[in-house]
């Protein structure tokens, strides 16, 4: 498999009046041809400041990446210039945001918003990149295309504008695309419709997809792998069954746990309990012990490092280290992995709707 | 959009029977009588005046008067200058006004955007707060003493320019920036916050996202709607300026619309202040019909809601 993209130790801060925030605090991941890379973590893990960082949009001020690579077809696009940044944004790498009420602009057609990458990047002449964003609308599948290309947004409910979204996102058919939370604010019969429209430009177009979430439901739909993150650091990586079926980190248990399932929707959901650390001020050693059970005191000294399970399944916690006592899953998350493992292929059927 | 234009041109007639039964109503309260300042004239010729002018008559017969030919499109003739329509002395008079106020909002509008636009951009630098403390100067401080401190250093002492009349282009540029001054100050304001509004949106960064250059975004996405709410603030605008084109014509002694309605209230030249009135509320009343209408046309949000 080839490598498309690499964050090495990126670190990205925030200066403000209450000093700096670290919402990043040194990721490491990799994203290979054609495959969908899942980051999930709870809000305020820095799954969206580290996808604006590989964007080179982070506002600065008050943000800067403060260390790290970025490398992207040879180059590093943490010292890139804007310029050379601009030329990539939208024609290599694609991005979609999670509100798509907001995320178009009100006073101009949607066609045009379509066309004016296509314009920028590919040099196409207005006719062109007209029917080129009517052949998008399409691919999108947003019927009429002749007619809704010069309609507004507002003309347009919400599914349909994430669609927009994409078929902005896609016009220049980029290698990458990352998409922060793009169903988090449709409903559920509108998300799974987008996450099959999602797979399905994947196939067609052969995209390698960054898909953020802080729903572990939905990335048994769409992800091959899955980078757990937690408080600007990613705690545990793995293929999608890795993280399902033979979960390391106590954070992935936790987010497992409260997770609602669809066989076991019966059943109570354990919430991780106490909240995330502040960043201006991150603990020591492991982030996530103060709402760790089993945290040992190594972990409130000592940063545990990546253990290595498998070639592609790494955790970041000192209960795999050979001198730690054995810890097993909490049984109700032990049984929910197992009910995951009956529903997971069914969640979603062929023509985009939920079971259950 | 038919339908809604209707219906605000009647409400705008109800408006200016308002307008005009109220300043008719006002002006009967002014004191002295429009010849008394006359000294020239005895009491018989005063007399003789008033009952030519119908001004022995009851009020309420006066109103009903005036008002059966206003609709006729008659606005009476002065008492001053005898004879003459107030439409003509009106008509006469509006060209200085009408310059001085749109090349006063051109100008005005022009670097308020500009000011807003740069100190957005330059947000928290110090162009931005050298921009906010002219903008609030500008609002501050009268423009007729803007005016008075133009006429005294860059008239008097310099000689750079014209103290007052309105013989040419020279003449009309310090009357300009005492008008245009406050509108400067109030659009740059606003454009600011709108401005810091827009650059905040989601679809700002979706711009960034598709890689166009940081011009691309300001001028495409963030100036243009930024620009959409300024039209709600030039109604109050052009009342400003009206408001404002009384006092500094009266400064500069130009030939205007302003000046005329000033010196007629000295000398209770009542269809003149009528005529005046009446014309300044049509004009008002219109600007705010235009700038709603124009608002529905430069909104889509607005323009569907307004077509259904
Ligand atoms: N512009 C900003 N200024 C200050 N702090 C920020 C800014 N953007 C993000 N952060 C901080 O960075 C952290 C991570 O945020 P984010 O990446 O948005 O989380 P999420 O995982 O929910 O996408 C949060 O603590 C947030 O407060
Ligand atoms: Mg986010």
């Amino acid at each position: 498999m080839e490598k498309i993209l690499e964050v090495k130790d990126l670190h990205v801060s925030f200066d403000t009046f209450g000093g700096e925030v670290k919402a990043v605090r040194g990721v490491n991941l990799h994203l290979e041809k054609g495959e969908t890379l899942a980051i999930v973590g709870e809000s305020g893990s820095g799954k969206s400041v580290t996808s604006k960082a590989i964007m080179g949009l982070i506002p600065n001020p008050p943000g800067r990446i403060k260390e790290g690579e970025i490398l992207f077809g040879g180059k590093d696009l943490a010292k890139m210039s804007e310029k050379e940044l601009q030329s990539i944004r939208g024609s290599e790498i694609s991005m979609i945001f999670q509100d798509p009420m907001t995320s178009l602009n009100p006073t101009m057609t949607v066609g045009k918003q379509i066309m004016e990458g296509l314009i920028k990047h590919q040099r196409l002449s207005k006719t062109e990149a007209k029917s080129r964003a009517i052949e998008l609308l399409k691919l999108v599948g947003i019927p009429n295309p002749d007619t809704r290309v010069s309609q507004y947004p507002h003309q347009f409910s919400g599914g349909m504008r994430q669609r927009v979204v994409i078929a902005i996102a896609l016009a220049c058919n980029p290698r990458i695309l990352i998409a922060d939370e793009p169903t988090t604010a449709l409903d559920v019969t509108i998300q799974a419709q987008i996450l099959e429209l999602l797979r399905d430009l994947q196939e067609k177009m052969g995209t390698s997809i960054i898909f953020i979430t802080h729903d572990l439901g939905v990335v048994a739909n769409i992800a091959d792998r899955v980078a757990v993150m937690y408080a600007g650091k990613i705690v545990e990586t793995g293929t999608v069954d890795e993280i399902f079926y033979n979960p390391q980190h106590p954070y992935t248990w936790g987010l497992l746990g409260s997770m609602p399932s669809l066989d076991t929707s019966e059943e109570e959901l354990i919430a991780i309990p106490g909240s995330p650390p502040d960043l201006t001020d991150p603990p020591k050693g492991d982030a996530f012990a103060p709402r760790n059970p089993y945290a040992m005191k190594i972990d409130t000294e000592l940063e545990p490092p990546l253990f290595k399970i498998s070639d592609t399944h790494y955790a970041a916690t000192w209960l795999l280290h050979e001198k730690a006592p054995k810890v097993e899953p909490p049984e109700a998350i032990k049984k929910r992995m197992k009910g995951m493992a009956s529903s997971k292929p069914t969640m979603v059927t062929k023509d985009g709707e939920r079971n259950g | 959009m038919g339908r809604y234009i209707g219906g605000r041109v009647v409400s705008m007639l109800v408006t200016f029977l308002i307008i005009a039964s109220l300043t008719f109503f006002l002006m009967k309260l002014l004191p002295g009588t429009p010849f008394n300042n006359q000294e020239k004239m005895s009491e018989s010729q005063i007399q003789q005046m008033n009952e030519k002018y119908g001004l022995n008559d009851p009020v309420p017969v006066q109103y009903v008067t005036y008002m059966t030919n206003l609709f006729k499109g008659d606005l009476g003739v002065s008492f001053q200058q005898d004879g003459r329509s107030v439409t003509t002395i009106i008509g006469e008079r509006i060209g200085p006004s009408a310059y001085l106020g749109f090349q006063s909002l051109l100008i005005g509008t022009i670097f308020g955007l500009l000011l807003g636009i740069i100190a957005a951009l330059k947000h928290n630098t110090f162009l931005d707060y050298g921009s906010m403390i002219i903008a609030v100067l500008g609002i501050s401080i009268p423009s007729f003493v803007i005016a008075g401190m133009m006429q005294y250093w860059v008239g008097v002492k310099w000689g750079m320019l014209p103290v007052a009349y309105w013989e040419g282009f020279e003449y009309t540029i310090m009357p300009t920036i005492a008008i245009a001054a406050a509108v400067t100050a109030t659009i740059a304001r606003f454009m600011r916050t709108e401005m810091l509004e827009v650059l905040g949106q989601d679809y700002i960064t979706t711009a960034k996202a598709k890689g166009l250059t940081s011009t691309a975004v300001v001028i495409k996405h963030t100036i243009r709607n930024a620009s959409i709410p300024i039209i709600t603030i030039m109604g109050p605008m052009v009342v400003a300026l009206m408001t404002g084109t009384l006092v500094i014509e009266q400064i500069f002694v130009i030939p205007g619309l302003g000046e005329k309605f000033v010196s007629s209230i000295m000398t209770n030249d009542f269809p003149i202040i009528m005529g005046t009135t009446l014309f300044f509320s049509i004009l008002f009343i219109v600007v705010i019909l235009v700038v709603d209408v124009l608002y529905g046309i430069v909104d889509p949000r607005i323009r569907l809601a307004g077509g259904k």
